[in-house]
């Protein structure tokens, strides 16, 4: 017997929606197998991290402001790789953005200067981001460097140029020595959506607009056609006259806006000051909800919540189960790589050949 | 019936090999469908179909490439099973295949080691393959790189290394698509030589004039199955493309009165050094071509053809403003939309990646030559309505078959994609029209209604220039014909005198100067 990979005369699309659900069942079965070696109730495992968390209405706020980053940064980095351009560096973005946020807070800390603090911390996060993910971009167009390298180790530029600015100028000076700014205003805050009920708060509704707009730029308009051809068919996307090299700076500034934008709303919002610990790697996650979701805004929602789920399970499970919490990356792990090869039942089915050798009719 | 063919066979003299009812089968599609071919020593048996017949898959079959799903081969009468192409050629079938698989930047000697077991030395191995060139005249210079070859000398070495293998039975995918009238004369007596050592040479075509002049039997495959074996030289090129296509084909008619007008196409010394290190670098190109006429390039590919399209369409800008001019406006410097706007539209050679995206809809390759000059786009949104009644609209006029309204493009066959690539620029009503191997692996049918739409359209009163390797094709639609070679284009000969012979020279490199009677050397051309 032989299994054998047969191209299809077109792309499924009913495996193109079946393929993640596909790799979520078979994650999760993975997964029970690696808790029955652990020697825990793959069962219970199951409900601790994907349904528990469902029945409690702060656990599912907490879904929501889990998800609002991961969306967010991923809807931008589905718009890179669709172009089959590689922004590795969202992580990096995210602090860029979190960190020029955070200037404009940190200088009027404590005056209270007026309701435009917040916006203008926004914009300043979304351009902070944008202007960093430009570097691989302009460096990519201009010197053909590799984006994927570049953009990748930018991140421990970020992480450390952020790391400088909270242990030194912008300590606070009330802070014990922690390496951490003053806690925000409330002028320099994001206010949550349910007043003293839960952390849900108003980036999310920003992430759920940029996932709107995303849908329609992708769909609709002839600059998400372009993104879509120089992705599919860059020598017919010359042809069609788009021009590659302005798209890489495109997709680049929009999903380091996304990514900056991301960062000062995690900052400004549930976080509430800037530390070394802002992060905890969503720009890297976010990769996994892109690709997850399909490179398709909504699905990229769906898939988001998803994550944040397994989130907010690992860390009930690190209690009640008394699992480590690097489990929750190894299960995300597992399911990027089962995602990667669902992928490719898109444009392949399987085919059990019987033995070749065996002869067609024995006897005439 | 099949039990009774497949016994029938080894009653006559011993066919050196039979394939005995081959089916293929991918997915739903059966590519081949029980085919019984018996193939005798001494002769050069043809297999004829149009694209998409099953010709290649059947070919592929015999030599071990793909694993048939029913029937069995036959070497000598023995059952054999080919598990790869090397075992294969260790029963003695050697294979030349349309496409070339050679390293550019390697020698010819070391191209061919690479194909052959190690178990010989390097330098043995270039001595052998300079004493065989010699011996079937197939002049090649071991020590050469291959990206220097002319496209018949990358052919000899695939010859020559199949020839090393010393093959009872060798097979050959299209051999002369790439060759110039004289460079195909030449192939055909080294075939002749190697047939009359007592080897078979299977001689797959869909060119029915080579087949009747070279070929001792024809097998017709249509849609996977064979329709017919006959002996060509007793039938007409008419009946053969009957049996091929199943039906009569469309002679094409000329356009109607029409007078040719003022020059819509200039190109002025044109120079223009190639993007990629082995592409070929335009010198001094200049030619008008008026309304009302059809202008045919001719040459071997990779004179610098492609070169000359991306200059013209606009995806590589010339050196300055004036080289190229579109209804009296310099274009040199503007990029293929801004092009487009100007009534300009192009059809690339290759459909699939470059004239058309494969995994997108019809719709959206309406969208990817129609997006500048068109009402498909409004203030940035598409408007899909639009797109899709464009390939409506190309459906209809162009009798695109498909399986459903808009699918992806990469599902079409050749020809209907070719059909609707073409459409989909003439149905904008270009004044200028470029277009490259209009029907480069398209069925006759398909190339029939484009050859009729592009002399209607020049009908019309725009100026088409047709860059094509087939001659025939240029014979028939072309007002004048000029000829590409190493990057410089001789001056367009009217298509009266534009004879096979004089072509040919030309294609060759011969002085475009210097095309006096004299020159005229007569050439066995089957007409």
């Amino acid at each position: 017997m032989q299994l054998v990979l047969e191209r299809r005369p077109e792309r499924s699309a009913v495996i193109a929606v079946a393929s993640p659900l596909i790799a979520v069942v078979l994650t999760i079965i993975t997964f029970a197998i690696l808790f029955a070696i652990m020697g825990k109730n793959p069962v219970y495992a199951i409900w601790v991290y994907f349904i528990e968390p469902l029945t409690d209405p702060f656990a599912l706020q907490e879904i929501a402001v889990k998800a609002t980053p991961l969306v967010m940064i991923a809807v931008g980095l589905a718009l890179c790789y669709i172009a089959n351009i590689w922004n590795i560096g969202a992580e990096g973005q995210f602090i860029a953005g979190a960190v020029c946020g955070s200037w404009l807070a940190v200088r009027t800390n404590g005056t209270d200067v007026g309701h435009w603090v917040l916006p203008a911390m926004l914009v300043l996060g979304a351009l902070g981001g944008a202007l960093y993910a430009l570097i691989p971009a302009i460096c990519r167009v201009y010197f053909g460097a590799s984006e994927i390298l570049t953009s990748l180790m930018l991140v421990y530029v970020a992480n450390l140029g952020m790391d400088y600015l909270v242990r030194g100028p912008w300590r606070d000076p009330q802070g014990l020595n922690f390496p951490t700014t003053a806690a925000f205003d409330p002028a320099a805050s994001i206010p949550t959506l349910f007043e003293g009920v839960g952390r849900l708060h108003a980036g999310s509704v920003l992430t759920l607009i940029a996932v709107m707009l995303a849908a329609v730029l992708l769909g609709q308009t002839i600059r998400g056609f372009e993104i879509r051809v120089v992705g599919a068919a860059p020598r017919a996307a010359r042809f069609s006259g788009f021009n590659a090299d302005r798209l890489v700076l495109f997709t680049f500034a929009i999903s380091g806006a996304l990514a900056g934008l991301a960062g000062i709303i995690e900052v400004a919002g549930p976080i509430g000051h800037l530390d070394p610990g802002v992060s905890s790697g969503y720009g890297f996650t976010a990769i996994i909800v892109a690709f997850l979701g399909r490179l398709n805004p909504v699905g990229i929602l769906v898939a988001g919540l998803f994550l944040a789920l397994t989130f907010i399970g690992g860390e009930s499970a690190q209690i009640s189960m008394k699992v480590p919490l690097d489990l929750t990356k190894v299960f995300q792990g597992i399911l990027l790589f089962y995602v990667l090869a669902c992928d490719s039942l898109i444009v392949y089915r399987i085919r059990v050949l019987r033995s070749v050798r065996k002869p067609a009719h024995a006897a005439a | 019936m099949l039990d009774a063919s497949s016994q029938a066979g080894s009653s006559l003299s011993a066919p050196l090999l039979s394939a005995v009812s081959i089916s293929k089968r991918y997915g739903d599609f059966l590519a081949n469908d029980c085919i019984d071919l018996d193939l005798f020593p001494d002769e050069i048996p043809a297999l004829l179909g149009e694209n998409g017949a099953g010709k290649s898959t059947l070919v592929k079959v015999m030599y071990g490439l793909i694993q048939p799903s029913g029937g069995e081969l036959r070497w000598m009468g023995e059952k054999v099973v080919l598990s790869g192409p090397s075992e294969a050629r260790g029963l003695g079938i050697g294979m030349v295949f349309q496409h070339f698989s050679l390293f550019e930047n390697l020698t010819v000697a070391e191209n061919v080691a690479l194909g052959l077991p190690p178990t010989e030395s390097f330098a043995a191995i270039s001595a052998r393959l300079a004493e065989t060139a010699r011996v079937y005249g197939l002049p090649l210079d071991p020590k050469r790189e291959v990206w220097r070859l002319s496209v018949g000398e990358r052919q000899r070495i695939e010859i020559v290394r199949a020839l090393m293998q010393n093959p009872k039975l060798l097979i050959l995918d299209e051999p002369t698509a790439v060759l110039t009238p004289q460079e195909a004369d030449q192939l055909f007596i080294v075939l002749e030589r190697l047939k009359s050592e007592g080897r078979t040479i299977l001689y797959i075509s869909h060119k029915l004039e080579e087949v009747k002049r070279l070929c001792d039997t024809a097998t017709i495959l249509r849609l996977g199955k064979k329709v017919a074996t006959c002996n060509p030289r007793q039938e007409t090129a008419a009946s053969l493309a009957r049996m091929m296509v199943g039906a009569e084909i469309d002679e094409v008619k000329a356009a109607a009165k029409h007078s040719v007008t003022v020059p819509r196409l200039l190109i002025h010394k044109l120079s223009l050094e190639p993007d990629d290190p082995h592409g070929t670098r335009l010198k001094e190109v200049s030619l008008e071509v008026r309304g009302g006429e059809i202008v045919g390039i001719a040459g071997v590919a990779g004179n610098g053809q492609d070169e000359l399209f991306a200059a013209l369409s606009g995806e590589r800008l010339s050196p300055s403003d004036g080289n190229i001019v579109i209804d009296g406006r310099a274009a040199g410097l503007l990029n293929v939309n801004d092009r487009r706007r100007m009534g300009a539209a192009f059809v690339p050679e290759e459909r699939l990646g470059h004239g058309c995206a494969p995994r997108m809809k019809l719709s959206e390759n309406a969208l990817l030559t129609g997006h500048a000059a068109s009402g498909m786009v409004k203030r940035g949104f598409i408007n899909k309505l639009a797109t899709l009644a464009h390939v409506d609209r190309t459906t209809k006029s162009f009798d695109v078959r498909k399986a459903k309204r808009d699918p992806e493009a990469v599902s079409l066959s050749g020809g209907n994609l070719q059909k609707f690539v073409v459409g989909r620029e003439i149905l904008r009503e270009p004044g200028v029209l470029v277009v490259s191997q209009p029907t480069w692996g398209v069925d006759a049918g398909a190339a029939a209604v484009i050859r009729q739409a592009l002399v209607d359209l020049a009908g019309r009163g725009s100026a088409v220039l047709v860059i094509s390797q087939d001659l025939d094709e240029l014979a028939e639609i072309a007002d004048r014909i000029a000829v590409m070679f190493h990057g410089k284009l001789s001056a367009p000969l009217e298509a009266a005198q534009a004879t096979r012979e004089r072509l040919g020279l030309l294609m060759g490199g011969a002085d475009p100067g210097a095309h006096n009677g004299e020159q005229e050397a007569k050439y066995a051309v089957g007409a």
